[in-house]
């Protein structure tokens, strides 16, 4: 019997959860470490970034407005499913990164424990970055911290799934909706973790996933009015510097990240959830 | 289409019931695949930099700015006519709307906010939008707009005796209805969307030209389907036909359900391919719509800008 000819699979971008393709209808050959074909996958446009955006700013609203508990809940799902395929995210990460699958493995171990780390956050972050404010006068003050809205992600281009995981929960999990940019070498973890969110519960349109170009894409998601914040850490530094400029014109956040990729598998801390949070303080007559 | 109505058939076929009941049924009868697939082909047409500014303009000023509601207030026509005189006020070249277009007893309000801006107020009349009512009380109806110094009518016909046949009760429905509007101009809404068929629509949209509407407009806002592309394409022969055959140009309103750029885009085309281009103007196209002005300022800034706008910098509603 002959060998079998395994199908060569053209992968869409996930956006609005939905699966469509680039509207510019590129595609780009994905290879491995070695430079052996992969697949191939939507080579995204400036206009896809704009559907992007706008399905992320239509999800905004359910899901900052969804409970903290219920937004870990359905974090919490997220990681289940992908603990679901952790052999497919590891062959992925394997041939992506060029490295051994018990390696690989452990990458996709530590981005599920990453996941979950940042869904437990969910419904403690406001208790640690919110406050009770002693005030001078016959008032509560609290503040209480708010998502800022809709976040750009240039997600790393060297670590396609721990890399990606760890920029991305943190946007997720504070109630901000998110427009990725993936790694454009490396896509196949980001596509497959793509498939993993829109078959757990996550409402479509939160997380929007776009293959292409950091670089390419950068600029529109910083110029673009409707969003909020934008962390550059996939560009290189000087589009880093584009990216500063066209953001400055809307007043967006942009996250300062270090010049090179840090070392992902060291332990988070909160300081991420930070950046996509803004607090609100409230006055409250006291004893009327 | 020009040989069967020639001014002397025309003349004809308001004769009696039964004339216009022959005239009405001897039309042609519609393609219903030719013209949707001709509306979904002109609909993929591309509009791209200067030629989309200067249809975002275009269509701006061709919005008729609406609101019929019934919790509508003197406050909300008031802030209504602020937004049809200037849509983005930080930017003062973007053109005002049309008309802005109120419920008959908003009217005389609408008008005092927009006293001396150059921007018609259009009221809807005769028992809007069912149409379900005495003649008297819909000429009354169109009397209280008309008083109130509303230049534009909106009236309904009465589809269910359009439907039942009865063509001449419909017919002259409009007649008193364009009697009782005397300076103002007179909208026949259709209400294609309870038409059932492309036939019916191109039988009503010439009912309405032969009694005489300035224009015709397909539908309420309050039934669904609202406008369509090929339900427009159908009215917009009808009035270059009724060019063609009488020489006067009369207008085409499509309403409802027309809430973003890109559909206002392709109604344009549509008017410029089916009618033609003298209709590319406020005077004989309309859109009724309450939302589209937000997306139109927002897809204007982005063309100026060259960057995408959000709704964090434009009214949008």
């Amino acid at each position: 019997m002959s060998d079998r000819v395994s199908v060569a699979k053209t992968y869409k971008l996930y956006i609005d959860g939905k699966f469509p393709r680039s509207e510019s209808g590129r595609t780009y050959p994905v290879t491995d470490a070695e430079g052996g074909f992969l697949a191939n996958a939507s080579h995204a446009s400036r206009k896809d970034v704009r559907d992007a955006v706008s399905a992320a700013r239509k999800a905004f609203g359910g899901w900052s407005g969804a409970t903290a508990y219920n937004r870990g809940q359905v974090l919490y799902r997220v990681a289940e499913v992908l603990e679901g395929r952790r052999e497919q995210f590891a062959a992925e990460v394997a041939a992506c990164e060029g490295v051994p699958t018990a390696d690989a493995m452990c990458t996709v171990d530590a981005a599920v424990d990453r996941w979950v780390w940042y869904a437990g956050w969910t419904d403690k972050i406001a208790s640690v970055l919110g406050a009770a404010n002693p005030v001078a006068g016959p008032y509560f003050s609290f503040t209480v911290p708010e998502p800022t809205g809709v976040v750009g992600v240039l997600a790393p281009q060297s670590s396609s799934l721990l890399g990606l995981v760890s920029v991305l929960a943190p946007v997720v999990a504070t109630g901000c909706t998110a427009v990725v940019v993936s790694s454009a070498d490396r896509p196949l973890p980001a596509i497959t973790l793509s498939e993993v969110l829109a078959t757990s519960d996550v409402p479509g349109g939160v997380v929007n996933v776009l293959t292409g170009r950091a670089d390419e894409l950068g600029p529109w998601l910083a110029s673009h009015a409707d969003v909020n914040a934008i962390d550059p850490t996939g560009a290189s530094a000087e589009s880093r510097v584009d990216i500063a400029q066209q953001a400055s014109g809307t007043v967006k956040r942009v996250l300062t990240v270090p010049g090179d990729e840090p070392d992902w598998t060291r332990r988070p801390d909160i300081s991420r959830l930070r950046r996509y949070l803004e607090a609100k303080t409230v006055w409250h007559p006291k004893g009327t | 289409m020009a040989t069967a109505s020639s001014p002397a058939v025309l003349a004809d076929a308001t004769r009696d019931e039964t004339s216009l009941s022959r005239f009405l049924h001897g039309l042609p009868g519609v393609d219903q695949v030719g013209v949707e697939a001709r509306a979904a082909s002109l609909g993929t047409r591309s509009i791209k930099k200067a030629a989309k500014l200067w249809a975002i303009d275009t269509a701006i000023s061709m919005v008729d700015l609406t609101t019929l509601e019934g919790a509508d207030t003197r406050g909300k026509v008031r802030s209504l006519a602020a937004k049809a005189r200037r849509p983005d006020p930080d930017r003062p070249d973007t053109p005002p709307v049309a008309a802005v277009c109120v419920y008959p007893d908003m009217a005389a309000t609408a008008v005092e906010a927009l006293q001396g801006t150059g921007i018609g107020v259009a009221s809807v009349a005769t028992a809007f939008p069912s149409g379900r009512s005495s003649r008297e009380v819909k000429l009354t109806d169109v009397r209280l707009a008309v008083e109130a110094g509303a230049a534009e009518v909106d009236m309904v016909i009465d589809r269910g005796a359009f439907l039942e046949g009865r063509y001449g009760h419909v017919f002259d429905e409009i007649r008193a209805v364009k009697q009782a509007c005397g300076d103002a101009h007179l909208k026949v809404i259709l209400e294609t969307g309870e038409l059932a068929t492309y036939d019916n629509v191109r039988r009503a949209s010439w009912l309405g030209l032969l009694a005489g509407g300035d224009f015709i407009k397909t539908s309420t806002g309050k039934v669904s389907p609202a406008a369509t592309l090929p339900v427009t394409h159908v009215m917009l022969q009808a009035v270059r036909d009724w060019y063609d055959a009488t020489g006067e140009l009369r207008g085409v309103k499509p309403a409802g359900g027309i809430r973003s750029t890109k559909d206002a885009l392709r109604y344009l085309v549509a008017v410029h391919e089916v009618a033609g281009e003298e209709w590319l103007t406020p005077e004989l196209f309309r859109f009724g719509a309450s939302s589209l002005l937000g997306d139109l300022v927002l897809q204007r800034r982005t063309q100026h800008d060259g960057h995408y706008s959000g709704p964090d910098y434009v009214a949008v509603d």
